[in-house]
């Protein structure tokens, strides 16, 4: 199990791509206040709930290389031959993904919370919710993944299945940038999160496991 | 159940994408023993290696396997941008095998430090077989191991299988073409 961590974290830290989401959600926070115009307080109004939009698009990017380079070299079927669960697998592939994507996200929203001239409660909020949420996500992403691993042009299908998916994180997670928002949208992101986190050994382990046959 | 055998077909069959590969297929492996599967293609050795590494289901009938695999097909499995020494590395630490003892057999020792994505065709059907030298797996699974490799490669393959077949492994081999196997059955599909 810690070969196997190990190795994914290696992956996500020497691939190459990791960087890519993070660019992209800056990218995003970047451009929103050049559409909405610089209004400060219409920005630190809508900011926290763009920035939740640009952390979900964010999470899209890395599906394709999730799961099925595994698959198209071959080491999946290495390590159900050598007996290791699919579900083992899922979680190793979790935390590896989430450390590459998690953390750096919560660090990119530093930047652009002052892009949207975020008031610093509501950044704390914004942090707090990434912090809950992006499990949550990291693990929505490895699900789709494991689904689409093996077809081809998976992006538009990746996106097609994932993003309804992410609905309750949105909901939830921007609801706790609000103003108004709070403890209650606090609990249901994490208990959505933490639901999401649950499943996915499961799910994308049988996905695996289908997609061998 | 108790004659040591390694691996065991009772009546297996295998249907891949609506086609009957083959069907009523017995067999058993005991340690020692090498089996020969060979047929044009598509006639289903790589499915049958497949069957018997527990990677596709048996359409019918049962397949036991009764000690750790070691499979070599197609695919390599091992991370281009490492180097053969460490990916071969974290295969072995999976399998409690000795990497080293693998490399040496296929002589990639001078290898060691290339990364994987440099090596050529022979090179990396050496690796994905150094890999199953190193396993220590009493059961050998070879898709065509011969393909890619010199004569050296070869002769190297078949000290390597004799040694295993010597120390109470087994190996199922599938090829189109001849391999240096010794004695051994012959199963035409």
């Amino acid at each position: 199990m810690s070969a196997l961590l190990l190795r994914e974290l290696r992956l996500a830290a020497t691939g190459g791509n990791a960087a890519l989401p993070l660019i992209f959600f800056l990218l995003v926070a970047t451009l929103f206040p050049f559409a909405v115009g610089p209004d400060a307080p219409l920005l630190a109004r809508t900011g926290g709930g763009a920035l939740w939009m640009a952390a979900l698009l964010a999470a899209l990017l890395p599906v394709d290389r999730l799961v099925e380079p595994d698959r198209a070299a071959g080491v999946l079927d290495q390590l159900a031959v050598r007996g290791v669960p699919e579900e083992m697998v899922v979680v190793a592939k979790l935390g590896g993904h989430w450390l590459s994507f998690g953390p750096p996200l919560m660090l990119a929203a530093l930047p652009a919370a002052a892009l949207m001239k975020l008031p610093g409660n509501v950044l704390l909020r914004l942090e707090l919710g990434l912090l809950a949420g992006t499990p949550g996500l990291a693990a929505l992403s490895l699900i789709v993944a494991a689904l689409t691993a093996g077809l081809r042009s998976t992006g538009a299908l990746a996106g097609l299945l994932m993003l309804p998916l992410a609905v309750p994180l949105l909901i939830f997670g921007a609801a706790m940038t609000e103003p108004s928002g709070g403890a209650g949208a606090a609990k249901l992101l994490a208990a959505v999160s933490l639901l999401l986190v649950a499943i996915a050994p499961f799910a994308a382990g049988a996905a695996m496991r289908a997609a061998r046959d | 159940m108790s004659d040591g055998a390694l691996l065991r077909f009772t009546a297996v069959a295998c249907v891949r994408g609506g086609r009957l590969l083959f069907e009523g297929l017995d067999l058993t492996l005991a340690p020692g023993e090498a089996l020969l599967v060979t047929g044009a293609n598509g006639a289903g050795k790589s499915s049958l290696i497949r069957v018997a590494a527990g990677l596709l289901r048996a359409s019918a009938g049962n397949v036991e396997r009764l000690s750790a695999v070691a499979l070599a097909d197609e695919a390599l499995a091992l991370d281009p941008k490492q180097t053969v020494a460490s990916a071969l590395g974290f295969w072995a630490l999976l399998d409690g095998g000795d990497a080293a003892r693998g490399m040496a057999a296929m002589d990639l020792t001078r290898l060691a430090e290339v990364p994987v994505r440099m090596l050529s065709t022979g090179q990396r059907k050496r690796a994905a077989l150094a890999r199953v030298v190193a396993s220590g797996a009493p059961l050998w699974l070879l898709d065509e191991p011969a393909n890619g490799l010199d004569s050296e490669g070869l002769e190297r393959l078949a000290a390597a299988m004799a040694a295993h077949r010597t120390g109470g492994g087994a190996v199922l081999a599938a090829s189109h073409q001849a391999l240096p196997l010794g004695a051994h059955r012959v199963l035409a599909l």
